[in-house]
């Protein structure tokens, strides 16, 4: 699958976090981020103790700060969002740096920032220390839909080989002098998406053909038996649980 | 633009996520019916069985198409370029089932492994992009192809207006959820128009590229085409200056019409669920437009609506007490009306289209039943 080539979230590694099978670190990811979630965000305390959660696993994992942090990039647009809302929001107002404010707008922002970026940081360091074909073997493990699974590995797999082909339509549109300059050149380009959904589709006829001929009958045999300890699972749920009691006295106070 | 974690608040992602899961659920096997289809209607017709061992080559494929198309780069002006979103480009291409169950693995490996788009907000976002978007899509470009004139230019045309349409409408969709499960009370009305205005001006762009992109397929293979499976002609020869039918024509007619009860019990469910369930959660809080009437007093002026002591009035049955069940079962009551009554348009409609198209299909039988079955 797509284990020869590194996706550029991953972060070779042997660490314990590395260690743990995939599908206790999906489980742990997820409860963490529904923790996350379900904070009032009023406890502003605890999402800086979740932060501090988040920066003990990342040092477990050995994933340097920068790189984590680049990675969380994703997010800007919804920063964008976020600090755009204590001036459309409704409420009373108040005022900073001589600026009228809606204070339920500003909760809403700080809401967001705080949330999705914990979110996000829980998820790049999921994806740090997990190879691809090891989290989706995961969500098979979990009961995802083995066709689903199947339908996802086939995209990591040929993920690279269709867009090295949209590459070398790139290379090949330019050295024949073609430059996108404005809505003029949409229809050379919507030519090569064409073009490219043409060979992607032929590709895959011809991989279910190659498969069937090896004798595929539409499920995968699942190679990897390994079955996750209570030390495996213990140490992964180790994050949820600590940010549940973080949560729990969030929600009392 | 993808939905992060914290953004609708929990109620709302738990019941997008259950939505989500249906259509995932629903279009995987659909999907093995489209993708055993186009087996049928290909080149390697034949060589292929029931579709199960096809469905996971062909559709995962789609999806890495889906995922490389999302990085092709349409300049626009001075600098600034944008991309194509791809779900109505991916109904049309590869049909409603498929186009749902790519968009969506796309969206989860986009979730797990490049962290773009929260967890828990999972399936808001396949609901908004991969659902709405698709479905819109369809609906819209089935529903041209069958008024317009069948013709190529017909499908370049449906398929411009159906994503040009399909991507405001996953915008207000947003925008509804964000009404019901936002976490910061923004003027909805506002932020409706907004959303609204700027998708349509994306829509556009994406129209655009989605027609060409269409249009360049229907050129060289119009078979792989889903939505003009019924473009294809009965080959024809020419014998002594006269056009006749080719002895062996190829099943060239598009798959026989399958119904669409699939598509109504998942729609009524859906539907169901949101005014039964999700509603409640809802009606907690005025809703947007009504909170700004409230505020600037523009509902002053506002009268008791004629059917103010109906059964149903303000979202409620009356003589029930809870109001939890109450606001369910106005919403449970509400749907079904309006399901009935769509579906009894749908059905006049239908019976007019068939009582036409029989008679094209009775004159077409009857030129070809000379020539033997194929």
């Amino acid at each position: 699958m797509g284990s020869g080539h590194a996706h550029r979230l991953h972060l070779h590694g042997h660490s314990p976090v590395h260690r743990l099978p995939a599908h206790t670190k999906l489980v742990a990811v997820l409860a963490f981020v529904v923790v996350v979630v379900s904070t009032p965000r009023e406890a502003v305390w605890a999402f800086a103790g979740y932060a501090l959660l988040l920066a003990a696993v990342a040092r477990a994992a050995r994933v340097p700060a920068g790189f984590a942090l680049r990675r969380m990039a994703v997010e800007v647009p919804f920063v964008a969002f976020a600090l755009l809302l204590p001036f459309v929001a409704q409420g009373g107002r108040t005022e900073v740096l001589g600026m009228q404010l809606s204070v339920s707008g500003l909760w809403g922002a700080w809401n967001i920032l705080a949330k999705g970026t914990l979110g996000v940081g829980a998820s790049v360091l999921l994806a740090a220390t997990t190879e691809l074909r090891d989290l989706l073997l995961g969500l098979q493990r979990l009961r995802m839909p083995p066709m689903l699974v199947q339908i996802a590995s086939f995209m990591l797999r040929y993920g690279d080989v269709i867009a090295d082909e949209l590459a070398r339509m790139r290379i090949a549109r330019e050295s024949r002098g073609f430059r996108a300059r404005g809505p003029r050149a949409w229809g050379v380009l919507a030519r090569t998406a064409g073009a490219l959904f043409i060979r992607t589709y032929e590709r895959g006829e011809r991989v279910h053909l190659a498969m069937v001929s090896r004798g595929y009958t539409g499920a995968m045999p699942v190679l990897d038996g390994r079955a996750a300890t209570r030390a495996q699972w213990s140490a992964a749920l180790a994050l949820p649980v600590t940010a549940l009691a973080v949560c729990l006295p969030a929600w009392t106070l | 633009m993808h939905v992060p974690d914290g953004f609708l608040d929990a109620p709302t992602s738990v019941a997008t996520g259950v939505i989500a899961a249906g259509a995932v659920a629903l279009s995987l096997r659909g999907a093995r019916r489209e993708l055993a289809g186009s087996a049928a209607a290909g080149p390697t017709a034949g060589a292929a069985g029931p579709g199960a061992e096809r469905t996971a080559p062909l559709a995962g494929l789609t999806a890495a198409f889906i995922f490389a198309v999302q990085m092709l780069n349409f300049p626009v002006a001075a600098g600034t370029s944008g991309h194509l979103l791809g779900g109505a480009l991916a109904a049309i291409l590869v049909g409603p089932f498929t186009g749902v169950l790519c968009v969506s693995v796309v969206l989860l490996l986009q979730a797990i492994m490049f962290a773009d788009g929260g967890l828990t907000a999972l399936g808001t976002n396949i609901t908004c992009m991969a659902l709405v978007t698709v479905v819109v899509a369809h609906l819209v470009f089935r529903t041209l192809l069958r008024v317009l004139p069948a013709g190529r230019s017909t499908v370049t045309a449906s398929a411009f207006v159906a994503a040009l349409i399909s991507v405001p409408a996953s915008a207000l969709f947003f925008t509804l959820l964000y009404a019901v499960g936002g976490t910061t009370d923004v003027p909805i009305g506002s932020v409706a128009a907004a959303m609204g205005g700027v998708h349509i001006l994306i829509g556009i762009g994406e129209g655009v590229i989605t027609a060409l992109t269409v249009g360049a397929v229907i050129a060289v293979r119009p078979d792989l085409v889903h939505g003009a499976r019924g473009l294809a002609r009965p080959l024809k020869l020419k014998v002594g200056g006269e056009l006749v039918d080719a002895p062996a024509a190829p099943a060239a007619a598009g798959p026989a019409p399958r119904s669409s009860r699939a598509v109504w019990f998942a729609g009524l469910a859906a539907s169901l669920v949101l005014a039964g369930f999700v509603s409640f959660y809802a009606s907690a809080s005025p809703d947007g437009l009504e909170k700004v009437a409230v505020d600037h007093g523009i509902d002053r002026g506002a009268e008791e609506h004629a059917v103010a002591d109906g059964p149903l009035a303000d979202y409620g049955v009356s003589g029930v007490d809870d109001e939890r069940l109450s606001v369910g079962l106005a919403g449970v009551i509400g749907v079904g009306v309006t399901a009935a009554v769509g579906t009894g348009v749908f059905l006049v409609v239908r019976r007019r289209e068939s009582a036409r198209s029989a008679q094209d299909e009775a004159a077409a039988r009857e030129s070809t039943a000379g020539h033997g079955k194929s």
